[in-house]
């Protein structure tokens, strides 16, 4: 039998405040002027390998359609190359607002899986809070743990090449005060009001 | 000449040929670095994927000690935390919420911020306060028949470019000239080098890169002359992958301090230059006068 699948969303799909939401994050306000020019797309280095473009990105945020937005591979290939902000007619912050939008994935816990980029972002953040710095080379190394060993495996030249060239570090840096930084992330986490979820 | 210098983690790391020619070359023009005491990761562009208001406090951190032990004008050679160290800097004057946020965890460490720390790039001290001038003097060796890409990438640009244009800035060219360099025209200057996707989606990530190296071996150049470590690694470190899957695009990428290091006099060893996968070639004009 004949596959058939739907390609335009229904207007019961959209989860309705969302875009409210993410107007309210500092930086994001502009988002509501978007005349869904295209030079964003136009601009954007990686936009021939998004599944949404960004100019249908900010038309689906500011439609509500929370589920489609955060489940896109769109916001992980953001590379904040910032070429968009610059450019957008509208003044709007294109980069920040993908920033909003990674940050709610990860804190809805619905990111694609097992794709490395927000796998990246979350190591990179708890090495910093562990230790206030970042190895470079003992950062990729758990990553490729967690995402995919067989990658690992067939990096081998790079890394031998990192050790011919003296570039592969293998002890931590870290800062003096790592308590005070602990303490002050912590800080942040209490005094930052986070937007009011979607029913 | 004194400033407060953030060197960011890939100085210390995947980066630390960039220190190693900073360093002198700095020191061979009587500017005076004071390494930031105690200074911890900007959070790059993944802390900011993960918690905005963290990211904001990692960062203010850094200005906050800045303010506070002096000089105010830190020396910040990666674009990346050129760029957060920046931005921070705006959105603290520009969001109440995001200043009151950081004021707030800055207190618990008994530090405050007014805003005074300025965040400054290397280029813009090298040529705007050491300036041209005072750089063509000491150039013993100057970079002759040496056709360099200026590769600026994106971040030292956009969205805060406070000493040129965000699409076509010309700092460096106008460095690199002084040092005796032809530099080659160069387009792309300003495009993307695919940043931390060339580890993580490759196929599109290292697509990017092929396209930068390509273009400068299409504009014959010798070499490419970079600002980040990041764009530096990428254009350097990943040469087996993009040949097996494009085919062969050749070039050695090295930081534009390295040249400047080169061009008065001072040695390759000094200036890190082995730690390159693809080696810079030997300067005419040096094999000439040794």
């Amino acid at each position: 039998m004949m596959q058939i699948k739907r390609t335009i969303k229904y207007e019961a799909d959209r989860v309705r405040g969302f875009s409210k939401e993410i107007m309210n994050v500092s930086g994001c306000e502009q988002l509501q002027s978007c005349i869904q020019c295209g030079t964003c797309s136009g601009t954007c280095p990686l936009s021939i390998y998004m599944d949404f473009s960004p100019r249908q990105v900010m038309a689906l945020v500011r439609a509500d359609f929370k589920n489609e937005v955060l489940t896109s591979k769109t916001v992980w290939l953001c590379a904040s190359c910032y070429a968009c902000t610059v450019e957008c007619p509208r003044k709007i912050r294109i980069t920040d607002i993908m920033y909003a939008l990674k940050q709610r994935a990860i804190k809805e816990g619905i990111y694609p899986r097992r794709f490395a980029i927000p796998i990246l972002a979350k190591e990179f953040s708890e090495m910093v809070r562990r230790e206030g710095r970042i190895t470079e080379t003992l950062l990729v190394m758990r990553l490729f743990l967690k995402a995919n060993w067989r990658a690992a495996l067939g990096s081998w030249r790079l890394g031998l090449g990192l050790i011919r060239t003296g570039r592969f570090v293998l002890w931590q840096e870290r800062i003096e005060r790592r308590a005070e930084l602990t303490a002050m992330l912590d800080a942040a986490n209490r005094g930052n009001v986070q937007p009011k979820e979607a029913p | 000449m004194k400033y407060s210098y953030f060197p960011g983690c890939s100085l210390k790391g995947l980066g630390r040929a960039y220190e190693e020619s900073l360093l002198p070359v700095m020191k061979h023009l009587g500017v005076e670095l004071v390494e930031l005491e105690d200074w911890n990761c900007c959070g790059a562009t993944a802390y900011m994927s993960v918690d905005e208001a963290k990211a904001g406090v990692l960062a203010a951190r850094n200005l906050a000690i800045a303010e506070k032990t002096g000089p105010q004008d830190l020396l910040t050679p990666c674009s990346a935390c050129y760029l957060v160290l920046n931005k921070t800097k705006h959105n603290i004057a520009d969001f109440p919420e995001i200043k009151d946020t950081v004021h707030h965890a800055l207190g618990v460490a008994n530090l405050t911020y007014t805003g005074a720390t300025n965040v400054r790039h290397p280029l813009d001290v090298l040529v705007h306060d050491v300036g041209l001038d005072v750089i063509k003097e000491k150039v013993v060796r100057p970079l002759k028949g040496l056709k360099v890409a200026p590769y600026y990438g994106c971040q030292l640009v956009r969205p805060y470019a406070t000493f040129d244009d965000a699409w076509n800035p010309t700092t460096m060219d106008r460095l690199l000239a002084t040092l005796g360099a032809e530099v080659v025209h160069y387009p792309l200057k300003t495009k993307c080098c695919g940043g931390s996707l060339t580890g993580t989606v490759p196929e599109a990530g290292l697509r990017l890169t092929y396209i930068l190296l390509k273009e400068a071996v299409r504009r014959g150049a010798d070499v490419i002359a970079t600002i980040c470590p990041l764009c530096q690694f990428n254009l350097d470190a990943y040469h087996d992958q993009i040949d097996r899957h494009w085919g062969p695009t050749r070039i050695a990428t090295v930081y534009f301090t390295q040249l400047m290091g080169l061009a008065f006099g001072l040695s390759p060893k000094q200036l890190g230059l082995k730690r390159n996968f693809v080696p810079m070639k030997e300067l005419p004009a040096q094999s000439a006068t040794v």
